[in-house]
Formats: C-alpha cells, sequence, structure tokens
C-alpha cells in the first residue's frame, strides 16, 4: 500500500528526471574556484560514533583541495548534524540546497535520516550520492533517480549467509538475533528473501539498542535448539553475543554482520579464541588483520590517517569505510571534466567503471550504470580463525533484491 | 524448565548492574533529594578515565582507587560549578541544567575517547565459566562490590553524623541550617559521593557489557526504573528493585510477549506497582501536615 | 498569576475575548493587529528555508505549550511528551496515507487519539506524585516508539520504515500563489494560534487558577471544594492533546514519519523548550520552541568537532543567567516597567 502510493507520488518526479546536460556555467554550486558539497551526519547524540566518518570525508577532501583541487577548483564540503533525526535532517538538508546552495548531497548518514529526505532531493534534482546506510532502497533508478546509496546492502549479507546455510546444512534450525531497528530488520528480510515458505520456522529475536545486554536472547535462541545463528547487531552486542556463546558451551554456526567484525573492535575484545569458526561476509579489508599488515591499499590508507587525521583511532573501520566512499566520490568528481552541472554529476556517479580501492578486498570493485545503482555487489566470504578473517570461496556478486 | 531457570539467572546477572547504578542514584537522592539524569554519562567519564589510566600501565586497583577520588572531585565541582548558581531557581530550572549535563558529558565522552567498543579489565576472574557459562566470576564479583557499597552506604547514612547531616541537608534544608550544617558543603559532598559510587558501578559495568560511550543510556533508565521500585530513599530497596527489573525483563520478552517489546511490558509492570504503592516497595510513605 | 481578586462565579463560561482588565479598547486592538502582522508577515519576507524553520519552530513552540499545560500550569512533570507528539504524528500518518484523508479531517482524530491516552496516563499520575510520575511519562516515551515498530501493526505504520505522506495544498480560493511553504507556514501558525488562545483563555479563567492552586497546594484546593482529580485527568488530556496536535503539524510539514523521529530526544527536548520559555507561560511556550529549533544550529556553527557539548553549554548558561526562563525576563521588565509607571 505504502509502496503503491510512494511510486504513484514519485512517478511524476521520474517523468522529469531525465538527464538533460544543462550548460555547464550555471550549475548550482560550483564557481570559477569552488564545488560546494553537503552531507549531514550524527555529530551529536547516540548515533555520533558515526561522526567519524564525516572527520575521514573532511580530510580526504582536504587532501584533495592540497593537491590543487578538482578541475582546478577547491572542493567546500559542509558537514550538518542532525543527530540521527529525521526532521533535523530534512531541515539541515534544505539548508544546504536552498541556503549554502551546494551542488550536490554526499554520503549523508542513515536510512530512517535519507527517507525523509528521499523524495525532496528528488523533486529537486539534486544528486544524493553514495548514502552512508545498508539499506537496499536507494536502488531504485526508475522512480528515483537522482538517490543512489554505495555499500552493499545488510539485505544482500543476509541472503548470502542464508543460501551457505542451506548448503551446508539443508536442514538447519535458523535463528536470527537483531537489533530493532532498520538496520537489523534488513537482516530477518534477507533471511525471508531466500527461504520463503520456510521462513515461519526461523527464531527471530530481537533487541533494543538501550538494553545492557544480550544474554537472555542468546539463552532464549540455544533453548530453542538453534543450529544456525545469523546476527544483525552493533559492535558492543557483537561482541557479547560472541562471549556469551561461547560461555554457554553452545556451538551454532554463527553469522555476523561485517558492520560488527573488526579484528580490534569486536573480535579482541570478545576474546580471539572466543570467535573461531565465526563467518562474516565482506567487502573491506580490516585494517586490524595482519594480513593486510604490508597491503600496498592498506599503507595509502595509514598514510593519509598519519597525515591528516593524526589523533584518529586506526582501529574505527569507519575511517576504511570513509576512505572507499570518498575514494569513490572523488573518482566520480575527477570524471566529471570541467561539467559540474547537476545532471553530469548523476551521469557520471552512474557510469563508473570497475574501479578499485584501496580499502576494499581484492576482487571487490566499485562500479555503477544507469541501470545499476548498486555501487558494490561484492563481498567474500571470511571466517574467524582466532587471529584474523581467512576468506574463503570465490567472490560472491549479491543477487538483486 | 531448564530454560526458565537460564532466563532467571541470567536477568540476576543484568539485574546485579541495575542495582549498582540504582544505588548511585539513590544516593545522590538522599544527599540532594535530586536524579541526577547525568549520572549514566558520568559514570561513562569516569570509566573511560579508569580505563585510560590501566592503557597507561597503571595497576587495576591503583586505577580504581585513582578514578573514585578524580569522580568523587567532578561531582563537588559540578556541584559547585553548576547546581551552585541555580540553587534559588525553581525545580524543573534544576532539571533543565540535568538536561545540559547529560547533554554535555554524554557527547564530550566519545569526543575526548572516540567511539569504538573498548575493553576495560575485570579484577575477578576464573578459570572456566560458572554454572554453565550463565554467570561469570566477574558478575559475581561486582554483585559482592554493590552489596559492600551498598553496605557502605547505609552504615554511613545511618551511624555518622556526616550522614546524619547530609540527610538533614537533603531532607529540609533550611531547620539543617538553624542547627549549623553547613548545607551548600552537604550538598556538595553528596554529588561526590554519587558520583564516586557511579564510578565503581562504571567499572564493574564494563567489564559485562563491553565500553563505549553510550554504554550506559540505557542501563540508567532500568537503575532508575530499579531505584523507584524499590523506594527512591532506599538503598536496599534500589539493590532488589534492579534486580528484580532485570529478572522481569527477561521473563517478560522470553515468555510473555517477544523480545520487542520486553521493555515496554516491564515498564508496565513497574509502574503497576508503583500504582499500588506509590513510594516503591520499600520506601517511606511521607505524609504532610498542612 | 496574581489572579485571585479576580473570582469568576462557577457555571460561568471564561470569557472568549481577549481583554486585559485595564487597557483600553484602541491598545488592545493594536496588540491583536501587531500580532497579526508580526505572524503573516514572515510567509512573505522569508524565503523559503528559513520560513521553513520558523514554521518547525511554532509547532515546538506548540508542542511545548501542551507540556507546559499539565507540568507549568498544573504541575505534574512530564518526561515523556514526545510520546503523545509521535501519536499525534502518526495519527495524521496514517489517515492521510493509507486512507487518503484530508489533513484537516484527520486534526479531530489526532486529538481525539491523544486525548484518550492522556487521559488515561492521568490515572496513574494521581497516585504517582514528582519523580515517579516523572518515570511514568518517561517509560511512555520509550514505549512509543518501541509499539510503533511492532509487527502486528507494522502494516498501518510502516514499521521502521516510517510512512510517507504529503503537504496539504494551498485551497483554490486563496489570492495569488502561495508556495507550498508558505501555505504550510500560514496552516502550522493558524492551528498553532487558535491553539494558544484557546488554551490562554482555559489559563486567565476558572480553570486556570483551579489548575495553579491545585499544583501550589493540593491540599488547600480540596478544602476550598476543588475537585482535584478530576482537574489532574483532564489537564493531563488537554496537554496531551495540545501537544499531539503538534505532531501532526509536524508530521505534515516533514512529510515523513518513522519511529526514530520521536526518539527520547524529542521529550527531553520539549522539556528543555519548557523551561528556556518559562515554566507556566504561554507565550515562552513559543520562545522555547524558537529556542530548541534555532540554538543546536548557534551551537554546531561555534563547534563542529562537538556541538552537543556547545548546546549543553548555551543551555546551562542560559538558565543561570535567567533561571525562570524567557518569560521570568518579560515578568521582570513589565515589573520594572509598572513600577516606574
Amino acid at each position: 500500500m505504502t509502496l503503491h502510493r510512494r511510486a504513484l507520488l514519485s512517478g511524476g518526479v521520474a517523468a522529469l528526471a531525465l538527464p538533460n546536460l544543462a550548460p555547464a556555467q550555471e550549475a548550482p554550486g560550483v564557481t570559477a574556484n569552488e564545488i560546494r558539497i553537503g552531507s549531514t551526519n550524527a555529530l551529536s547524540g547516540p548515533a555520533s560514533s558515526y561522526s567519524v566518518i564525516s572527520r575521514c570525508l573532511s580530510a580526504m577532501f582536504k587532501r584533495v583541495n592540497d593537491q590543487g583541487g578538482i578541475a582546478g577548483k577547491q572542493v567546500n564540503f559542509t558537514v550538518y548534524d542532525d543527530g540521527y533525526a529525521p526532521p533535523r535532517t530534512l531541515e539541515q538538508t534544505r539548508r544546504l540546497v536552498e541556503q549554502d546552495k551546494v551542488a550536490f548531497l554526499f554520503n549523508q548518514l542513515g536510512t530512517p535520516t535519507n527517507s525523509a529526505i528521499h523524495r525532496y532531493v528528488n523533486q529537486r534534482k539534486v544528486p544524493h550520492l553514495f548514502l552512508a546506510t545498508g539499506a537496499d532502497k536507494w536502488a531504485q533508478p526508475k522512480e528515483y533517480p537522482w538517490t543512489i546509496g554505495w555499500q552493499p546492502s545488510y539485505r544482500t549479507e543476509a541472503q548470502i549467509y542464508t543460501k551457505y546455510i542451506l548448503e551446508q546444512r539443508p536442514q538447519a534450525k535458523i535463528g536470527v538475533i537483531y537489533q530493532n531497528d532498520d538496520f537489523g530488520k534488513d537482516y530477518v528480510n534477507g533471511v525471508k528473501d531466500v527461504l520463503g515458505a520456510r521462513f515461519d520456522a526461523v527464531k527471530l529475536v530481537s533487541h533494543e539498542a538501550t538494553d545492557a545486554t544480550i544474554d537472555s536472547q542468546i539463552v532464549t535462541l540455544q533453548g530453542s535448539g538453534i543450529d544456525a545463528l545469523v546476527c544483525g547487531i552493533i559492535p558492543r552486542f557483537a561482541a557479547q553475543a560472541i562471549r556469551k556463546v561461547y560461555d554457554i558451551g553452545w556451538k551454532p554456526m554463527m553469522f555476523m554482520t561485517n558492520v560488527s567484525v573488526s579484528g580490534s573492535i569486536v573480535m579482541q575484545p570478545a576474546g580471539a579464541e572466543k570467535g573461531i569458526g565465526l563467518i562474516t561476509s565482506d567487502y573491506r579489508k580490516d585494517q586490524s588483520d595482519p594480513a593486510w599488515a604490508d597491503d600496498p591499499g592498506m599503507n595509502e590508507w595509514r598514510d593519509f590517517m598519519r597525515r591528516y587525521i593524526p589523533d584518529g583511532e586506526l582501529g574505527d573501520n569507519n575511517y576504511t569505510y570513509g576512505y572507499g566512499a570518498g575514494s569513490t566520490m572523488i573518482q566520480v568528481l575527477r570524471q566529471c571534466g570541467s561539467d559540474f552541472s547537476r545532471e553530469n554529476i548523476m551521469k557520471q556517479a552512474t557510469s563508473i567503471a570497475p574501479l578499485e580501492i584501496g580499502t576494499l578486498l581484492p576482487g571487490v570493485k566499485v562500479s555503477t550504470s544507469p541501470t545499476n545503482y548498486h555501487p558494490i555487489r561484492h563481498m567474500q566470504l571470511q571466517r574467524w580463525d582466532g587471529k584474523s578473517w581467512v576468506r574463503f570461496g570465490g567472490v560472491i556478486e549479491g543477487a538483486n533484491v | 524448565m531448564d530454560g526458565f531457570a537460564h532466563q532467571i539467572i541470567a536477568g540476576i546477572a543484568t539485574g546485579g548492574i541495575y542495582a549498582s547504578v540504582a544505588l548511585a542514584l539513590v544516593m545522590i537522592y538522599q544527599a540532594t533529594h535530586h536524579v541526577n539524569f547525568a549520572q549514566g554519562e558520568m559514570a561513562t567519564l569516569s570509566t573511560f578515565i579508569a580505563w585510560s589510566m590501566v592503557e597507561a600501565g597503571f595497576p587495576y586497583w591503583v586505577a580504581f582507587a585513582a578514578t573514585v577520588m578524580l569522580s568523587f572531585l567532578i561531582g563537588v565541582l559540578v556541584e559547585r560549578l553548576l547546581m551552585r548558581p541555580v540553587q534559588n531557581a525553581p525545580v524543573l530550572t534544576h532539571v533543565g541544567v540535568f538536561i545540559g549535563l547529560l547533554l554535555i558529558v554524554g557527547n564530550m565522552t566519545g569526543w575526548i575517547f572516540g567511539y569504538t567498543t573498548k575493553v576495560y579489565p575485570s579484577p575477578f576472574t576464573s578459570s572456566g565459566p560458572l554454572m554453565g557459562g550463565l554467570i561469570s566470576a566477574h558478575e559475581l564479583g561486582s554483585t559482592a562490590v554493590t552489596l559492600v557499597v551498598l553496605t557502605l552506604v547505609f552504615l554511613f547514612f545511618r551511624y555518622t553524623s556526616l550522614g546524619l547531616a547530609m540527610r538533614a541537608a537533603a531532607y529540609n534544608p533550611r531547620s539543617a541550617r538553624l542547627v549549623g550544617i553547613r548545607v551548600g558543603w552537604m550538598l556538595a559532598l553528596g554529588w561526590g559521593l554519587a558520583a564516586a559510587i557511579g564510578a565503581v558501578a562504571g567499572m564493574m559495568v564494563a567489564p559485562v557489557v563491553f565500553l563505549d560511550p553510550s554504554m550506559m543510556t540505557g542501563i540508567l533508565l532500568y537503575a532508575f526504573a530499579g531505584a523507584l521500585i524499590g523506594g527512591i530513599d532506599n538503598p536496599l530497596g534500589a539493590v532488589i528493585g534492579g534486580f528484580a527489573v532485570g529478572v522481569l525483563e527477561n521473563l517478560a520478552g522470553a515468555y510473555v510477549v517477544g523480545t520487542e517489546l520486553k521493555l515496554t511490558v516491564a515498564l508496565a509492570i513497574i509502574i503497576g506497582v508503583l500504582v499500588v504503592r506509590p513510594s516503591g516497595l520499600l520506601g517511606r510513605v511521607v505524609t504532610s501536615r498542612v | 498569576m496574581s489572579a485571585s481578586e479576580n473570582v469568576a462565579i462557577p457555571g460561568t463560561i471564561p470569557q472568549a475575548v481577549p481583554v486585559r482588565r485595564g487597557m483600553p479598547a484602541w491598545q488592545v486592538a493594536l496588540v491583536v493587529l501587531g500580532g497579526l502582522v508580526v505572524a503573516i508577515a514572515p510567509a512573505f519576507v522569508l524565503e523559503s528555508f528559513p520560513l521553513f524553520q520558523l514554521t518547525m519552530a511554532v509547532i515546538m513552540g506548540l508542542a511545548v505549550l501542551g507540556l507546559n499545560m499539565v507540568t507549568g500550569f498544573n504541575g505534574q512533570i512530564s518526561l515523556g511528551h514526545g510520546a503523545f507528539f509521535a501519536l499525534g504524528a502518526y495519527a495524521t500518518a496514517i489517515l492521510m496515507s493509507h486512507l487518503d484523508w484530508s489533513f484537516w479531517a484527520t486534526l479531530p482524530v489526532s486529538a481525539a487519539v491523544c486525548g484518550v491516552v492522556g487521559y488515561g496516563i492521568g490515572f496513574p499520575a494521581l497516585r504517582l506524585g514528582g519523580l515517579y510520575l516523572a518515570l511514568t511519562t518517561f517509560s511512555l516515551a520509550v514505549a512509543v516508539p518501541q509499539i510503533l515498530k511492532h509487527k502486528s501493526i507494522e502494516d498501518w505504520t510502516g514499521g521502521v520504515q516510517g510512512l510517507f505522506l504529503v503537504k496539504p495544498d494551498a485551497p483554490a480560493w486563496m489570492p495569488g500563489a502561495l508556495t507550498p511553504d508558505q501555505w504550510m507556514y500560514f496552516v502550522a501558525v493558524g492551528v498553532a494560534g487558535v491553539c494558544f488562545l484557546l488554551c490562554w483563555n482555559l489559563i486567565r479563567g476558572r480553570i486556570g487558577r483551579a489548575l495553579m492552586a491545585t499544583r501550589d497546594h493540593q491540599t488547600a484546593a480540596e478544602a476550598m471544594g476543588m475537585d482535584t482529580a478530576t482537574l489532574k485527568t483532564r489537564a493531563f488530556a488537554v496537554s496531551a492533546i495540545v501537544t499531539g496536535i503538534a505532531g501532526s503539524l509536524s508530521a505534515v510539514a516533514v512529510e515523513f514519519v518513522a519511529p526514530d523521529s520521536f526518539s527520547l530526544m524529542v521529550s527531553i527536548t520539549l522539556f528543555v523548550g519548557m523551561v528556556v520559555g518559562g515554566v507556566a507561560s504561554i507565550l515562552g511556550s513559543l520562545f522555547g520552541g524558537l529556542f530548541v529549533l534555532f540554538v543546536p544550529n548557534i551551537a554546531e556553527a561555534i563547534s563542529k568537532a562537538a556541538p552537543g557539548v556547545i548546546y549543553g553549554i548555551l543551555l546551562i548558561a542560559f538558565l543561570f543567567i535567567l533561571p525562570d526562563g524567557f518569560a521570568g525576563l518579560l515578568r521582570r521588565i513589565a515589573g520594572r516597567l509598572r513600577g516606574r509607571g
């Protein structure tokens, strides 16, 4: 019902939004020596752990500017705080578009927050690029041609896990523990996509971000005889889950969202040996993994951190995330040549030839086309061996939902 | 009913966390007749201070003692600098200042120490998991610490003249001043003690839930509920209330309504209890003469 | 609030015309005219973005007014008015998005839903005072977003994904071409204006005095024959209705609702608005709305690194300078003027 209405509402937008090249000199947000880019992030409040992404992106644009800018223009990157509240996101986005007159919006944080401006930016035809959210609703080139995500969707990730479970243990009793929000629910949806009618047998257990521990949920799952567990939970709870499952002597086949698999933030706190056998599917290199200690791509990132964010926490994988998204953006800007009209920016953002980025796993490439709004579709399964993540199987190309 | 017992044990383990924070809330209530909304955030900040000391190589108990003392000082300073100027303002203004404090401390912690999950060590270790892994040595140890703190608090308020003076200053500042109690300093002392107890609670909680800037946000709500169900002016009630909330929430989630509404149901039960006993299970009923 | 000499005869309805004692008619007319100009002018002076901000500030001011009705005027602490804000918003969003109702038709429903829930909360509130009531209302604010995303009503609420709706269009008979932002501003100011007038009328009359008497000394109020239980539950209902209507307005102004839009921060924000504007002040509520909307932006302009810290500092600094809020300042100025004259 809502989908139907949404499609109806945006139908008009789509008809008007066919790219049509405007003269370059009239491009909004672009002057002779400046390109203005806007973003929103949770710089305050409970979600402010993600504010490091903005910090990383600002530093990356500073590096670009130090190196002479893009086509001789300096990049002016403005980030406003929305505190992860959708009404504030709309307010700040309107400030960026109407008052600051930015050329386009880049890497705004969050699913509900971006939802609140989804229609606004498409009606205004402002490029809304490479969002910092793993929801899969940003890839709708027909209805919302001006919005494009970046990372593989959580839902695709859950589908990969479920398919793997069905291959390995077709009769497995599956359980899902998820945070009761859009992030966690995507894992439930992904499992459902693959299982279809069998989904009714799946044991679902949720928790709130405000819960102290998730011990009770783990005990419940163990008690229901689950032997394959999919986890859509943030790092603090991931560490708790890994530890608890081990401590109570439970040995399910366990899958962890790639949001929460950092060696230094999740696996070491939980106890490196307690996580042996844990499976995830990632597209990024984990900076704390010894395998990438001398990797040229990661060294490029480390060099950037050392020079531009010397006091940044090297263990925080939001910095590698930001580096990947920022590199994609800079590539698009370079592709624009001298035409920074919104139409051309959108056109370039949706025609990225397969691009390798230092912080992404080998074989994972960023690519888009006017019909492919999933910049990263590749992931690879990996298993924790007690010290680092060991990749296995080939690079998987995520299916469209 | 193996699962049932497991849920109860897990609930008690979590309840210990609520109990220790509830105790800090009761403490500050006894000493100031306020509930400080920033208590949880202040405890998190204290724990981060302890964490940076441990990271810098200090032995655990040195860091522990130093943090408790430092937190005491922070508490006193907050009272002197932030509460003193508005002491004559309406109560709702005080709540406004608490909210300001919450915003400041809550946002400062991540800004200073970063946002990633950190490991804070536990002083209590065992060779293997206890009771089939349902409860850890740390959870037992921290419950013991909570009980020790409870006893100390009880003795302090009951049997020392300073404790009596603090209670008097909070209960009736004007009369207290008339009998020669330095009310201002009693309040500052109360803030200091509450911050110190909060720091202990934070350091006991962190090994269980892992340390990050939002560690206490949810816990404070449960602790608040625990303190009220037990009676906000009764330390023993707060501890019992904290455990009760932990068990209740697990049972509601596992057997009654599912995990999506477990907090809602737990809160509804607590309010139900409070409607029957408006001063909490062990709280004193205050009647005032007109 | 020194209205004691102005005792109304029980049973009479308070006068609807805002006439202040001792104020000549031409002055009243001037004040009304001035108010209208101040209210209407921004729509034609401001650009669309500041106008949108002002619209949101007016909406927040209305929500703060709702909180003030129960906490400020009646002394029942509520830390959970975000719940009523959410209820109102969802009532409007569900009706507009699923059943294609017009915005105006949803307002009475939203008011009714919030009124009933507020009335219901008023009952446990009778037994619980101070902190215990604060917990009860706080719990409500925690529970409402959880209930909204529960799977049993997900088809209606949109679950975690929320619901989309559309701003009301300016009616065809309106002169000139109003932009949607201008019309939204008028809708917000119009609805808020009516609510403010009604609340003001309520407060300055017999009921208002009874509410405040109950707040200041319940036993004495009872001794004077006031039915304080009825007064308190009804105060809760009225308060919930006003905040709920503000929620409805915010839903259409933002054109989107989601559980994340109504986190605990909303309740805290409303409380801050009330304290900053001035407890038990009608005009102060409006100032509170302006404060909570614009001051975070000022904080952000001062420091991008930690805007939350700066906002906290600004809030505490404000309360140091004006412990009684903005309304306290107004009262002091008025007092000084009166003393001089």
